[in-house]
This record gives C-alpha cells, sequence and structure tokens, in this order.
C-alpha cells in the first residue's frame, strides 16, 4: 500500500467541496474516485470501512462519512469543514436549479439531458459495486450475505431498517466467530 | 414553520438507515398525504431533481423546505437531517479510531463490507428498475460502468458523455 496523505484544513474543505459539486447523481463514485486515487488520503480498505460505516449509522451515508474523515484528521473542526464543503454548493446550485427547473421543465432539451444522465449516473455505481465486490475475500460466506441482502432489499423490498436488524449483527458475529474466514 | 421543519426532519435523520433515499417512502407519506404540502407529481418531480442535480441526495431534503418556506427552510431542513446523525457519527468515528485492530472493530469490518456491497447493489437494481431504459441507454449504463470498474477516469467525463448522448438524442 502506497503511504497516504494527510489533507490540512484547506485541502479537506476543497476536496469534499468538489466532491459534492461532482456528485451528479449520488456522490459515492466521485468520492471513491477523489479521495482514495487522486488524493490518497484513505486506502482502497479504509474507504470500504469508512463506507460501511456510514451506511450503518442513520443518516445521510456520505455527510456521515465526511463527518468520520473530517474528524479523524482535524477533530470536530475538520468534521464541521468536510460536511460544509460537501454540501454548502450543491445546496446552492439545487436551489438554482428548483427555479429554472420550474420554467423550463417541459423544454425538451431538459428531458433529453436528463435521460442521458441517469443511466450514466446508474452505471458509475455499478462500476463502484463491482469495485467493492472484487475486494470481498474468495469465501461463500461474505458472497451469500451480500445476495442475502441484495435480495432482501431489491427484490423482496424489505424495509431497510429490518434488512439491516436482522443481516448486520449476523454478518458481524459470523466474522467474529470465523475471523480467519475474511482473509 | 421553521422550527417545525427542524425539528421534522431532526426524526427523520435517525431513521435514515441506509442513507438518504431511505427516507423518500416515508417523507412521501407525511410530505403529499399527511401535510398537504405539494402533490404527489410536485415530490416526484423535486425528487428527480435532487438525483440528478450535482450533490448527495440528500438534498431532496432542502427542496422540501426551500417548496414550503423559501430558502431559509432549505437551510433549515437541511442542517435539521444531517445534525443528530452527524453527531452521532462523530463519537462512533471516534471510538472507532481508538478501538481499531481490536477483534470486534475488524469483526464489524469484515462483516458489513459484503453488507455494503448488497446495499449498493440493490439501489443500482431498484434505480435501473424505475428508470425504462431504452437499448442505447442500457449500453451506456454497461460502458460507464465497465470504464469505472476498470480505469482510474474521473466520473465526470462518464456523466458528461451521457449528458452530450442525451442532448444528440441517442439515448
Amino acid at each position: 500500500m502506497d503511504t497516504l496523505i494527510i489533507p490540512d484544513k484547506k485541502a479537506l474543505f476543497g476536496g469534499f467541496f468538489l466532491i459534492g459539486l461532482s456528485g451528479f447523481g449520488g456522490v459515492l463514485p466521485q468520492a471513491q474516485h477523489q479521495l482514495v486515487q487522486r488524493r490518497q488520503w484513505l486506502s482502497d480498505a479504509e474507504f470500504t470501512e469508512l463506507l460501511a460505516l456510514g451506511q450503518i449509522l442513520p443518516g445521510p451515508n456520505i455527510v456521515n462519512m465526511a463527518v468520520a474523515i473530517g474528524s479523524r484528521f482535524h477533530g470536530a473542526r475538520g468534521a464541521l469543514l468536510a460536511v460544509a464543503g460537501l454540501l454548502l454548493a450543491p445546496l446552492a446550485l439545487i436551489l438554482l436549479l428548483a427555479t429554472l427547473y420550474q420554467h423550463y421543465q417541459q423544454a425538451p432539451w431538459l428531458q433529453q439531458l436528463l435521460a442521458g444522465l441517469a443511466p450514466a449516473g446508474i452505471g458509475l455505481l455499478l462500476g463502484m459495486v463491482l469495485k467493492l465486490a472484487a475486494r470481498l475475500p474468495r469465501h461463500w460466506r461474505p458472497w451469500a450475505l451480500a445476495g442475502l441482502t441484495f435480495a432482501a432489499v431489491a427484490v423482496v423490498q424489505l424495509p431497510l431498517w429490518l434488512v439491516l436488524l436482522a443481516l448486520a449483527p449476523l454478518a458481524v458475529g459470523l466474522a467474529w466467530r470465523f475471523p480467519q474466514a475474511g482473509h | 414553520m421553521l422550527i417545525f421543519l427542524f425539528l421534522m426532519f431532526m426524526q427523520f435523520s435517525l431513521l435514515a438507515v441506509g442513507g438518504a433515499n431511505a427516507i423518500v417512502p416515508e417523507l412521501h407519506r407525511v410530505v403529499v398525504s399527511e401535510l398537504h404540502w405539494m402533490s404527489g407529481q410536485e415530490f416526484a418531480a423535486l425528487f428527480a431533481l435532487a438525483q440528478a442535480a450535482p450533490g448527495p441526495n440528500v438534498l431532496v431534503v432542502s427542496l422540501v423546505g426551500w417548496k414550503v418556506a423559501g430558502v431559509p427552510g432549505a437551510i433549515v431542513s437541511l442542517i435539521g437531517i444531517c445534525l443528530p446523525s452527524s453527531l452521532l457519527s462523530f463519537w462512533v468515528a471516534r471510538w472507532w479510531q481508538q478501538a481499531r485492530g481490536s477483534r470486534l472493530t475488524t469483526a464489524i469490518n469484515s462483516g458489513l463490507a459484503p453488507l455494503t456491497v448488497g446495499l449498493i447493489g440493490a439501489g443500482v437494481a431498484m434505480m435501473a428498475a424505475s428508470h425504462p431504459l431504452s437499448l442505447t441507454g442500457g449500453a451506456l449504463l454497461a460502458c460507464c460502468a465497465l470504464l469505472s470498474w476498470r480505469t482510474r477516469l474521473n466520473p465526470l467525463w462518464l456523466l458528461a458523455a451521457g449528458a452530450a448522448a442525451g442532448l444528440g438524442g441517442l439515448v
């Protein structure tokens, strides 16, 4: 693993500013690109770890991640800076867009633009899932858990809190019981 | 009204297990059926806008606030939904950093990784199902997935390609 970089406060704000601004259709693919590949603040494994933590805790995942990453480098102020960086520009932009949208919602070019952005955004997210899945150990247990989670949410469409309440303790319990299977 | 928005979204914050999109059905029920702040159609349009615009999907919440109380409403709603969960994350992250490498955190970490894959995978499947895709749309999706998996290309280029394909009437 390469040595990682510790950002100063300005870089922390700037990094999350960029992530927020460029994350069309969800921020996760851009967050991974910036934090892991481009800036090397986190290793791939740490990113997955923080992402999992952000998902298991209630609240918006990426905001939770920003809090965790910001506070790791610069405590409470770091957390505040990361979240502010993440949300400020997109908030201003979306309010502007909402105003414009009220005027142009029937325009064909807008419909076409959205029609092209949607599959690209979904594809990016799929690419990220593939990256994460490729890191899972070659063992039947994690793959069974991933499949079970997928089926419960996407196929059976159970409420998310129920799925997590049932599967998270099971998954953690199994990993505790069989620590070697994960490595 | 601002205080009402703030308190309402504070409650939503801790309900949003698994991400901001998890509260959308519940938000829809409260805002449309219970409070009659907007029609279902308007809600769907605001949601699509939040999805398409840059930034985290949680911004849909600020659009609801904006709709009923303007810009202050948007700000107050966003702070409301972020505050409780952020405080929780802050304390958990702090503990996590100290306990790192112990058997418990290792187990939590390797145990939750497959759940993350399943959850985001399910999100992809559900989004794909709610967007009826043309053949070219499907091809675009597959290309973007493959390129972002296999290369270190900035995701913005792929989105730009998607936007261009859309504007060119190809999708």
